[in-house]
């Protein structure tokens, strides 16, 4: 992830995003409205930056990111299956950058929260008066035997989109018929819990489409999952023959991987894979650890009305990578999550009191073409933590026409046109 | 130079000369900031996530139900119908049901006045 600019690249950029930032409005440059560095240019951090510059345009927003192109995660799974066109998740940051955010395309390296100051990997540093961290997941490359960033070329993780999306499109296009893929789940929390359920679904189509003799086998380091009884009745439903799903209690946790040999190994099983998909535990993006903001699981612990991290002042956590109590880690949760922090911030650096915030998720899922599924809630922050309010949580209904769930597809669709444009429209 | 420009050398200096972390001057306390915003711009509480799938923005190219600039009650009574299941949905039931009249007004009057 970590990509080397030189310092004079990230000072050509800097200039390019500060003078577009500063044209237009020369408050900014009385210093009157406080400055906010954020690292990260994902669903959390990219709309935190431009929601900032939005609620209040005298502040000065900085945002840190390694990558010139965001390939969005929501809908990589439909990549995989050649369903759609990885060109279709990448967007650029322009649009950020034309609403005054200062563009920083460089990886941060270390935060010092007494001194206030973001250090860059070009040696560059950012000072803040209030710091926002949304760097995501980083995947835990010591968690499962064997599985090392090395192995997951071999075998990938596709869990950050990009590469690794077209590395496992390209392995199931490769794949004779007859062939059996694998996917190894991960225990919970991680990125996106119905995620791996969505693929195994997609690939089930692409098989059952091109590779009909080819089987899938999840194996999960969990008993339960999001949607399970959806997915389960689809998968009965759509493809009855391909997707067999092991849980925890059944033996379907990944013991050892071999990617020389492909092959995957649980407590009572070897499956020789033709494509093994591994998704290793997640913790919080390294970032999160130099400042001192994760805990002992790895992930950062906040507090529910601004996202204000409870071990380090002035830096908050929003996204994945924060501690949400009952709010999973998506890209909705993280959008909601970063406008809440936005106007909490604001609020704050106004010396006012943040509003208490109400959030919602909405999970879509695809399992074919035309085929959607959800879970949704409405959270707030009760006790220090965010819970769900009584009533609103739930799937889409068990027994649903096509109808309902062609409907479910297309909002689906609906919904990642409205965040992606929101964020870099 | 205009004081304008002036300003621009400034900001310059401010988030170029990074490593030179004596040249930025000390942070400013809450109240130098300025004049408080008012909530007036702020979307009530639930608003911002609303604006997931219903977008904020006028550019914004979707095919998720626009609720910008429309009759606050028109919103107002079809996310009761929601809620009570009088009317079909798919989310819009289950979300409805973790918003309080009041705070479902609130929601309805700001997208009513945003444009």
């Amino acid at each position: 992830m970590i990509r080397s600019h030189s310092r004079r690249d990230f000072l050509k950029t800097a200039a390019a995003g500060a003078s577009a930032a500063a044209l237009p409005m020369p408050a900014l440059a009385q210093a009157s409205g406080g400055r906010i560095v954020v690292v990260g240019g994902g669903f959390a951090g990219a709309t935190c930056a431009r929601a900032l510059r939005r609620l209040d345009p005298r502040t000065a927003v900085t945002l840190v990111e390694a990558s010139q192109t965001f390939t969005a995660c929501p809908f990589s799974n439909e990549v995989i299956a050649g369903l759609r066109e990885i060109k279709e998740q990448q967007f650029d940051y322009k649009k950020v950058a034309a609403d005054g955010v200062v563009m920083a395309f460089d990886a941060a390296t270390a935060v010092n929260p007494q001194t206030r100051m973001v250090t860059l990997a070009s040696g560059a540093t950012l000072r803040y008066d209030r710091l926002v961290l949304a760097p995501g997941v980083d995947l835990r490359f010591d968690a499962v035997p064997g599985y090392t960033e090395a192995a997951s070329e071999r075998m990938p993780h596709a869990w950050k989109a990009g590469e690794q999306t077209l590395l496992l499109r390209r392995q199931l296009e490769a794949m004779p018929d007859g062939g059996l893929v694998v996917i190894a789940a991960p225990a919970n929390p991680y990125r996106c819990p119905p995620g791996p359920y969505e693929r195994a679904s997609l690939i089930a189509y692409y098989l059952k489409t091109r590779k009909p003799k080819s089987r899938l086998i999840i194996l999960d380091a969990k008993d339960a999952f999001s949607k399970q009884r959806l997915f389960q009745d689809a998968w009965k439903e759509l493809y009855p023959d391909i997707i067999e799903w092991v849980s925890l209690s059944s033996g379907g946790r990944v013991t050892k991987v071999d990617p020389a040999l492909m092959m995957v190994e649980t407590d009572f099983a070897q499956h020789k894979a033709s494509v093994a998909n591994i998704i290793p535990p997640q913790k919080a993006g390294r970032i999160a650890e130099l400042a001192g903001v994760a805990d002992r699981t790895g992930w950062c612990p906040v507090e529910p009305v601004s996202f204000e991290s409870t071990l380090q002042p002035n830096i908050h956590v929003i996204g994945d990578a924060c501690i949400a109590g009952a709010m999973p880690k998506s890209g909705f949760s993280a959008n909601a999550q970063a406008k809440v922090c936005a106007a909490a911030l604001v609020r704050l650096m106004n010396g006012q009191k943040p509003d208490e915030p109400r959030l919602i998720n909405t999970c879509y899922t695809i399992v074919a073409p035309e085929y959607g599924i959800t879970v949704a809630a409405v959270y707030r922050p009760t006790n220090g933590q965010l819970v769900e309010v009584q009533g609103s949580a739930g799937t889409s209904p068990v027994e649903a026409p096509r109808s309902t769930r062609e409907q479910e597809a297309k909002f689906a669709d609906a919904w990642f046109r409205t965040m992606t444009g929101e964020m870099f429209g | 130079m205009t004081r304008r420009c002036r300003a621009m050398v400034v900001i310059s200096v401010l988030s170029l000369a990074v490593p030179a972390a004596a040249q930025v001057p000390p942070l400013a306390p809450a109240e130098r900031y300025g004049t408080p915003i008012g909530s007036a711009g702020f979307p009530p509480p639930g608003a911002s996530s609303c604006s997931g799938c219903h977008p904020a923005s006028v550019s914004v190219d979707t095919s998720a139900g626009r609720l910008i600039g429309r009759n606050s009650s028109d919103i107002v009574t079809a996310v009761q119908a929601f809620r009570s299941g009088q009317r079909p949905a798919t989310v819009m039931d289950r979300i409805a049901k973790g918003f309080t009249d009041d705070e479902i007004k609130a929601i309805a009057d700001w997208y009513g006045a945003q444009k």
